[in-house]
């Protein structure tokens, strides 16, 4: 009994201690990652380095196996800020769209961080307005 | 009365037919009748006529590629399967000590698992109603064994929930049932729902409710050696003067219901999850070998294609040997079966029409992330009684499963220590090279197996998106996209006819993948025969 009345106060406490904390988890190499279905990370670098690398590479230069994955490295596609949002919200291909799993401000966030690195140098920043008018534009098609 | 009426009169009919024309027919018949249908595979399928010498390329030696070599072979076609990696089986995989995996990025891991031990990658179970997978092992003399979805001793976790702890599923079901249960008992008993159950029926629901939820005389869900026999005892029932059992104190209904832990227990109950199910003896790839056994000189391997071309005589493959990539060959025939991932396929110059070229590129493909962990004894089995089975959580490993074999033992063993499919944590993990993949799963896992820390000693991490010869875990169909394209990939252009778990309603099962193939060889084979 006397257990059970500290089980419930040890959870008390928690829910507490948990309640104002985002839905994250941390790692010991300082990533943190996400509860559930969206991603909660919120910088540019952070977003690539926990999505986009998974595929296109921690140096952004692609990979070719049976098929390959293009390099965001030194790419004349991301002249035109509106290609790589598109390509973010919807995906392409076997690329899968991540529209409702990141905020309009995350996919600016990581769409400038790439313009900007590995090569490129888009100094023209996207907001998150352009992405907001890009998912309006989808949904009139 | 109408309903009464017409079972007598089905029931009349089966009894005539399975009379008249065994019980194979009486099958079929009740199958077509709505009784028993389970699976869409209707026994080995039968390819009759004459090929007349036709030949047909398989692309892929997957399951899907080598059930259509397999059948069509047997049918007198000339076959030949071109595979991208050095072995047949294609997801059908499993990873073994001295194994070596390189993913996308060049990142190499040697798998140390002692011999004997393993994880699959991929696929790691088959429900029994994947009936076509059952009879190709049947036939394949491929030897299987049970494998624990749900295990009672196992865990529903939650980070924020009972402090962290861990709870037994066994108990959080009995709870969840027991409080919802009494909640009913009681709504009745207060009339609450006279005016949608009749009196009568709420005497039986009364009933029902007591046996179901293991409540008491009163209907009430307590501590008492009643709710004890479902959710389990404090002191176990023993022998000799203190034999006596104690009961254990159920969750109150509201803790259960913050705690979230009701929503794993949907993966005890549908469909795809419920028992029996099975697994291999000895690593999923037994299926994938047991069909390569059956296909010598016929797969050729370390064959990458780089195009697919048709024209009305037949179909040109051309392709590269993977040791010797700047030479390029070519393969003809006359049909061409192509299995190969639409995640690649979409890359590939290839002569189809517009609409099952859209359908190629529609389909995007999943993320998933399997991690094997091997450690020093079987801690699981020695200090908490789990025997199989799986441990869900909502930690970014998502799940621990327990190996399904080899129980009991003094031993060294395997966990799957993290199973992600297609949420965040996939890509997340994805996204880290492998030995950091490793730590974390053994980090997280240790918060539910405080063990961990002291029992580890190797790993090896599988992450889909970089797996050189899918680039990802399954054909991951929108509904609008399946609505849009389904059909037209599946419809056979000119001399080629696609086909894989991508081409099937059961996407990322291998039972999609065979039936896919079954479907397609019999649509081919009828042109074939026509012609």
């Amino acid at each position: 009994m006397g257990r059970q009345a500290c089980r419930v106060l040890v959870f008390a406490a928690c829910c507490a201690l948990l309640q104002p904390v985002a839905f994250a988890q941390d790692t010991a190499k300082g990533r943190t990652l996400s509860f559930g279905y969206r991603f909660v990370q919120t910088s540019g670098e952070e977003l690539f380095a926990n999505i986009c690398q998974g595929c296109h590479m921690p140096d952004g230069a692609g990979a070719t196996g049976a098929g390959s994955y293009p390099p965001l490295a030194v790419n004349p596609n991301l002249e035109s800020g509106a290609y790589p949002i598109s390509l973010v919200l919807n995906g392409r291909r076997a690329m899968p769209p991540f529209g409702d799993r990141l905020s309009d401000e995350q996919i600016a966030a990581v769409v400038n961080y790439i313009r900007t690195h590995f090569g490129n140098d888009y100094r023209d920043r996207v907001t998150a307005r352009d992405v907001q008018d890009a998912r309006r534009k989808e949904d009139r098609k | 009365m109408r309903e009464n009426a017409q079972i007598i009169r089905r029931r009349d009919l089966l009894s005539l037919i399975g009379a008249m024309a065994g019980s194979s027919a009486m099958y079929h018949a009740m199958t077509s009748l709505g009784f028993a249908a389970e699976s869409r595979y209707a026994g080995p399928i039968r390819l009759e006529g004459d090929p007349k010498g036709a030949s047909v390329l398989i692309l892929g030696a997957g399951l899907a590629g080598m059930t259509a070599a397999l059948e069509l072979r047997n049918a007198g076609y000339k076959v030949k399967v071109l595979e991208f990696n050095a072995r047949p089986g294609g997801r059908n995989w499993t990873l073994r000590g001295g194994d070596r995996f390189t993913e996308l990025g060049g990142f190499t891991q040697t798998c140390e698992f002692e011999d004997g031990l393993y994880i699959n990658p991929g696929p790691w179970r088959i429900p029994y109603h994947h009936r076509a997978l059952l009879d190709y092992c049947k036939r394949l003399n491929v030897a299987l064994e049970p494998f624990i979805q749900l295990n009672h001793n196992a865990y529903l976790h939650s980070s924020r929930a009972f402090g962290g702890s861990p709870q037994r599923i066994r108990a959080v079901q009995a709870d969840f049932r027991g409080q919802i249960s009494e909640l009913l008992a009681k709504t009745t008993k207060q009339g609450k729902l006279d005016e949608a159950v009749t009196r009568e029926d709420q005497e039986i629901l009364l009933q029902a409710l007591r046996s179901w939820g293991a409540l008491d005389s009163n209907h009430n869900y307590n501590a008492s050696l009643i709710s004890a026999e479902s959710r389990g005892y404090t002191r176990a029932p023993g022998g000799g003067l203190a034999a006596a059992p104690t009961p254990s104190d159920p969750v109150a209904l509201s803790d259960i219901l913050k705690s979230r832990l009701w929503r794993y227990l949907q993966n005890f109950a549908t469909y795809n999850f419920q028992t029996t199910m099975f697994q291999p003896v000895g690593g999923m790839d037994m299926i994938g070998r047991a069909f390569a056994k059956q296909l010598p000189d016929i797969i050729r391997c370390n064959a990458r294609v780089t195009g697919i071309r048709q024209n009305e005589r037949g179909v040109t493959v051309s392709y590269v040997d993977t040791a010797s990539p700047a030479a390029p060959l070519t393969a003809t025939a006359d049909w061409c079966v192509c299995t190969i991932p639409l995640s690649i396929l979409s890359q590939l110059p290839l002569q189809v029409g517009a609409t099952m070229k859209a359908a190629i590129d529609a389909v995007p493909y999943a993320g998933a992330v399997k991690i094997g962990l091997q450690f020093k004894r079987r801690f699981w089995e020695e200090d908490e009684a789990i025997y199989g089975g799986i441990s869900y959580t909502d930690l970014p490993i998502r799940q621990i499963a327990y190996p399904n074999t080899g129980f009991n033992r003094s031993s060294r063993g395997v966990l799957l220590g993290a199973y992600m499919f297609e949420g965040a944590n996939a890509y997340e993990f994805t996204a880290m090279p492998p030995a950091e993949r490793v730590a974390a799963a053994v980090d997280f896992g240790s918060a539910i197996h405080p063990q961990y820390k002291s029992e580890f000693e190797t790993g090896i991490a599988v992450a889909w998106h970089r797996v050189p010869f899918t680039l990802g875990c399954s054909g991951d169909w929108s509904d609008e996209a399946r609505a849009e394209h389904y059909r037209n990939l599946c419809q056979i252009d000119g001399r080629i006819v696609l086909a894989g778990e991508h081409a099937s309603a059961l996407p990322a099962w291998q039972e999609g993948a065979i039936l896919s193939a079954l479907d397609a060889i019999g649509r081919l084979h009828e042109r074939v025969v026509r012609t």
